[in-house]
């Protein structure tokens, strides 16, 4: 597909900072007695004097400038990029659910419900008993979830300072278990890509807390030995963590409680098609088994003689979050799961796998490890992973995930999701061939059709400009 | 080709001790510098710290990865490369002179006989 990404500008500044615009100082009346120290206080500020039209196009011409699942297929591996359907938009935005959380209980009764059922929801999708939507991010979840497994341990006096993390795991699992306190211990993967029976036997110990396991694994395997990965971790002692990155592809088919986590977390930005926060609001709910339930953090919702009532669980962490975390990003995944139903997550989920099947059936490249599920791990082999994902820029797709996992030599994970049609399948397979096919040179000088070509990356994370205010006025 | 100076003596993982004297200069190979790629973060011990070979003792980031730091010989850390918190990109641009990480008390000269000589590092690296 041929493709041309807006450009605006010059080489230097794509897009002129609003405040460069047009800005006016405004003099601010200053209070004498302020208790605020000189330093942190100002008689003027400038602020830009613009029309709205000035300042939509100014967002809309950074939205051009962008990519996004709007603009075209974003098979981004791991990180589910589902399109973000609208009437889940609309029904955030319903004014009825612009209730004050800090209202009464009374009053409260319809966004109660609504946290209500989708805490029942998400219950029965994973196999779990109890859920909470407090935590505000998959990794908040994930910490969470690693914080109730400590109070479980705690509660029966029992010692335990490993959490067990495949190498093939996320980035966050280390960090959760490090952040609760744990000591992490890295388990290596198995030649076909799967956990090692023998290497998990060796690894746990008394010492024990958790496994913290993906499944369908970070290439799409599913772990055909759970339920000799659970035994072996349950008998040591230990609990089993679910982290629920690559729930889409088991919708409706097989449920992490049913092959014996104890503990999960769900990414609704993921499987339940919320906007990924890209720092912003999100949220990560946490689904534990029964046992577990006394330990979730509070107020968590439940029913009582026809009313809906926020209650603090009998042992409960506490709070990970404000009130029941992030309402409108949890009232679009309740809007997600209400629309499609059992039927329309399970065809969702059966769609993602089989649109990583045809995609991948298309592409020239060696994928090592097989059968997967709604992702895969191609390899770029001799080529940098980094320059075929530059070139495929330009053929007016987002590439895939890359160099990541490790254990796959220059790995391109690739999820298309369910969202993608067989044309838009055909455009992606296209512009991995190509890209495939493409001399070193041209590999390298891409892309070329971009806003903005290569990036600094060194230089990026050296030298980070973390707002606008970092940068240099623009010459003009 | 890649510098392997014959002074010192390396690691199957690629850091340098300096064999010269009760203290050690350590750091990672020019082949290690070119495998990472830029570097964007180093993480050291401090001063005083005990160090144990084969263990790590920092970590350093790259555009492309992050890896540990191990340790060539036990000891005690006398002085930090303080300048590469600011500057990293010194690991790629002289990892055996300006890049250096860790000075280090050497507790056991006898571990030396553990490292690779500079010759047996060349051929892993061929």
């Amino acid at each position: 597909m041929n493709h041309d990404q807006a450009r605006y500008g010059d080489d230097e500044r794509y897009e002129s900072l609003l405040s460069e615009k047009d800005s006016t100082e405004i003099d601010i009346e200053t209070d004498a007695d302020s208790p605020l120290p000189d330093d942190l206080t100002r008689d003027s500020v400038e602020l830009p004097s613009l029309s709205e039209p000035e300042v939509t196009r100014h967002y809309t011409r950074l939205s051009q400038m962008n990519w996004s699942v709007e603009t075209g297929p974003y098979p981004l591996g791991s990180c589910t990029m589902k399109y973000n359907p609208t009437f889940a938009e609309d029904v955030a935005a319903d004014p009825n659910g612009a209730v004050h959380p800090d209202r009464s209980e009374e009053s409260l009764q319809g966004t109660l419900e609504v946290l209500y059922h989708l805490q029942d929801y998400l219950a029965r999708i994973g196999g779990m008993d109890a859920v909470t939507l407090q935590p505000p991010a998959g990794a908040a979840g994930e910490f969470t979830g690693i914080l109730v497994a400590k109070a479980y341990h705690e509660s029966r006096d029992d010692d335990r300072s490993e959490v067990i993390v495949p190498a093939s795991a996320h980035g966050t699992n280390f960090a959760s278990a490090a952040m609760a306190g744990y000591d992490v211990v890295e388990l290596p993967s198995g030649d076909d890509g799967r956990v090692d029976l023998e290497a998990l036997e060796a690894a746990v110990s008394e010492d024990t807390a958790a496994l913290m396991l993906t499944n369908p694994n970070t290439v799409g395997l599913f772990e055909r030995d759970i339920e000799e990965i659970a035994e072996i971790v349950h008998d040591a002692g230990g609990l089993l963590y679910y982290d629920g990155a690559n729930l889409n592809a088991l919708l409706g088919r097989a449920r992490p409680g049913d092959m014996g986590f104890d503990v999960m977390h769900y990414n609704v930005h993921k499987t339940f098609a919320t906007p990924h926060g890209g720092g912003g609001p999100g949220a990560g709910p946490v689904g534990v088994t029964e046992e577990l339930a006394q330990f979730l953090p509070s107020p968590r919702v439940r029913e009582r003689s026809g009313a809906y009532e926020l209650y603090d669980p009998e042992r409960t962490i506490g709070k990970v979050h404000g009130y029941q975390g992030n309402w409108l990003v949890l009232v679009k995944a309740y809007a997600y799961i209400a629309r499609l139903g059992d039927a329309g997550l399970e065809d969702a989920s059966a769609k993602a796998v089989l649109n990583a099947n045809y995609l991948a059936e298309r592409l020239d490249c060696e994928i090592p490890y097989e059968p997967f599920h709604h992702e895969f791990a191609a390899t770029a082999g001799e080529r940098d992973a980094a320059d075929v994902a530059k070139h495929m820029l330009d053929h007016g797709v987002h590439p895939p995930t890359t160099k990541w996992p490790e254990f796959v030599p220059e790995a391109m994970l690739t999820e298309p999701t369910e969202a993608e049609t067989i044309d838009s399948l055909n455009d992606l397979a296209d512009a991995f061939n190509a890209a495939f096919a493409a001399d070193s040179e041209a590999l390298e000088s891409a892309p070329s059709k971009t806003t903005a070509r290569r990036i600094d990356q060194a230089d990026a994370a050296r030298n980070p400009q973390l707002s606008w205010q970092a940068l240099e006025p623009s010459e003009e | 080709m890649f510098e392997v100076p014959e002074d010192r003596k390396y690691m199957e993982s690629h850091e340098y001790a300096t064999t010269d004297g009760d203290t050690a200069t350590v750091g990672i190979s020019d082949f290690a510098q070119d495998e990472l790629g830029d570097v964007v973060f180093v993480e050291l011990p401090q001063t005083g710290d005990e160090v144990s070979q084969d263990a790590d003792f920092g970590v350093v980031e790259s555009i492309k990865a992050v890896s540990d730091l191990y340790a060539p010989v036990s000891g005690t850390v006398t002085a930090v490369n303080e300048e590469l918190f600011d500057r990293p990109e010194l690991v790629n641009e002289d990892p055996y002179g300006d890049g250096w990480m860790l000075e280090i008390d050497v507790a056991d000269e006898g571990e030396f006989d553990d490292l690779l000589s500079a010759d047996e590092y060349r051929e892993q690296t061929e």
